[in-house]
């Protein structure tokens, strides 16, 4: 008995151990890294009002600024419909296949493998890389744009469908199945009911994060918001720019509320 | 004619796992039969080759005379429909209706576009209205699954298979998941249906007790194989032991005395 109490605080006393130790390595690494990337974490902090300072002078949206704010809104809402349009294309395109990719729906194993593949490369697949890529062959174009947001939300939609077909459906598959019911029947019937609240809280926030990312990709385009934010910041026009980013906030921040709403009357 | 037959059914998963070990079991029509055995005696492969949910490796599977060993397909769907099948879980559908969920025993005698849309005929929902009506569901009809207790959602799931018309009911752990009371229900409708019905129950049971007091014949299976095949009344203790792999006094109903 008194042994083995001794040898149960000898185990605080070593985890005790393994904590400092882990903690002085964090130290000791952080450390090498600043020395090798010249790092100075003291200037690096007290660069951080007169940063601010910047910002406050320069990119404070002014009054020209607002009179620009109609073509800004008329932008945001050719971005903000694109994205809408983009997530729920992709979304019913990524549930069909995420159906040939789950456990429990499978067509047959080769093909499942193959289709969880194709989803993991185009998901890590950045999309701002997409639209480069496709911007050789569809040029500086809204169609560019389309697409890359298409592929990417495509294949992390494909993954996370498959998960959630997974998840709530190998009960009800089962029963079904006992009861007769073919392929489409049981997909229409169990798995598509089961797993709908789950599928458009992710189209939810999928059409978020495709608004976000369309801004940089138009950039690249040349289209919508991005066009408009690359356009005033080469003009040295910080305050409109400025307006560009708070209003895709603004819209992004409304959205989420928005997305909020809906899914507490579908859950 | 027996409404089953199971001659020499041997099953193995994956090469290695025997689940079925040479079992032949033979149920005739309106009969009330309990499955008893420990866990991982096969008791749930055996229900599920009725069904071919399960496919035997060995062994023939008659059901309403006909071989439906290694059917496929239509003809699959259709010998399905003959069997409903009753689960520990109820595996319903959480997020649709109790209407919804009783309809879905039609879906192996409807066409794939009216049975994924959902399209049902009138005089299937009067049916299934009929159904909810006997099993006392009438007030729950357009509630959604997730709101009902264990009880009801059992109910439900005996209002599913029902609705298949099927000859014969499987039951899978009917009772597994619920309290004394709703167990009770549950059985006193699985026996009502038998009688009045003359569908055929094949049962699962954890619960040596309630398997004697409502089933007229038991089969134990131990480690795959068939230990015990008779009357309810004939079970003794020695052979519950013996189907159990257990000594005197080790068994929750040896509690009893």
């Amino acid at each position: 008995m008194e042994k083995r109490r001794a040898n149960e605080i000898q185990i605080f006393k070593k985890r005790k151990l393994v904590f400092t130790a882990a903690a002085a390595a964090v130290i000791l690494l952080f450390w090498t890294a600043s020395f090798v990337t010249q790092y100075d974490t003291l200037l690096g902090l007290s660069s951080f009002p007169r940063a601010f300072a910047w910002i406050i002078k320069s990119m404070v949206p002014n009054a020209k600024a607002i009179e620009r704010l109609p073509n800004i809104l008329k932008k945001l809402a050719e971005t903000a419909l694109l994205s809408v349009a983009v997530t729920v294309c992709s979304a019913i395109c990524a549930f069909f296949f995420a159906l040939l990719g789950s456990k429990t729906t499978k067509a047959n194993p080769l093909l499942a493998r193959v289709v969880r593949i194709v989803a993991a490369f185009f998901r890590n697949v950045p999309d701002v890389v997409w639209a480069m890529l496709l911007m050789f062959s569809f040029g500086q174009n809204v169609l560019t744009g389309f697409f890359a947001m298409f592929l990417t939300t495509f294949g992390l939609l494909t993954r996370t469908f498959i998960e959630t077909i997974d998840e709530v459906s190998n009960d009800c598959v089962e029963a079904l199945d006992a009861a007769g019911a073919n392929y489409m029947q049981t997909v229409f019937q169990g798995i598509l009911p089961s797993s709908i609240a789950e599928v458009i809280t992710w189209v939810l926030f999928m059409i978020e994060t495709n608004i976000r990312s369309s801004t940089l990709i138009g950039i690249l385009t040349g289209t919508g918001i991005g066009y408009l934010f690359d356009l005033y910041y080469k003009r040295l026009d910080y305050p409109s720019a400025s307006l560009v980013v708070l209003s895709i906030v603004v819209l992004v921040i409304l959205l989420e509320i928005i997305s909020g709403g809906i899914r507490k009357v579908i859950l | 004619m027996p409404v089953l037959e199971l001659r020499n059914v041997s099953k193995t998963y994956n090469n290695t796992t025997r689940a079925l070990h040479d079992v032949s079991v033979t149920v005739e029509e309106g009969e009330f039969v309990s499955i008893i055995g420990p866990s991982g005696a096969g008791k749930s492969t055996l229900l599920r080759s009725v069904n071919r949910l399960v496919d035997a490796t060995r062994g023939v599977v008659i059901l309403d005379g006909q071989d439906i060993t290694r059917v496929r397909g239509k003809e699959l769907r259709r010998v399905r429909t003959k069997t409903g099948m009753i689960f520990q879980h109820y595996n319903l559908v959480n997020r649709l209706s109790v209407m919804e969920n009783v309809l879905h025993g039609r879906l192996g005698h409807k066409s794939t576009f009216s049975g994924a849309l959902g399209l049902y005929t009138e005089r299937e929902k009067e049916q299934a209205f009929f159904i909810l009506e006997r099993l006392g569901l009438t007030e729950q009809a357009y509630k959604r699954c997730d709101e009902l207790s264990g009880g009801q959602k059992q109910r439900v799931g005996i209002a599913r298979a029902l609705m298949q018309e099927p000859k014969l009911i499987l039951c899978d752990e009917p009772i597994a998941s619920l309290d004394p009371n709703a167990s009770k229900i549950i059985m006193d409708y699985l026996r009502d249906i038998n009688k009045t019905m003359k569908i055929t129950c094949l049962l699962n049971l954890h619960q040596v007790d309630v398997a004697i007091k409502y089933s007229e014949r038991i089969i134990g299976l131990t480690a795959g194989r068939v230990t015990y095949d008779g009357p309810a009344q004939k079970l003794d203790k020695k052979t519950i032991y013996e189907i159990y792999q257990s000594n005197e006094g080790e068994l929750i109903t040896d509690m009893k005395e």
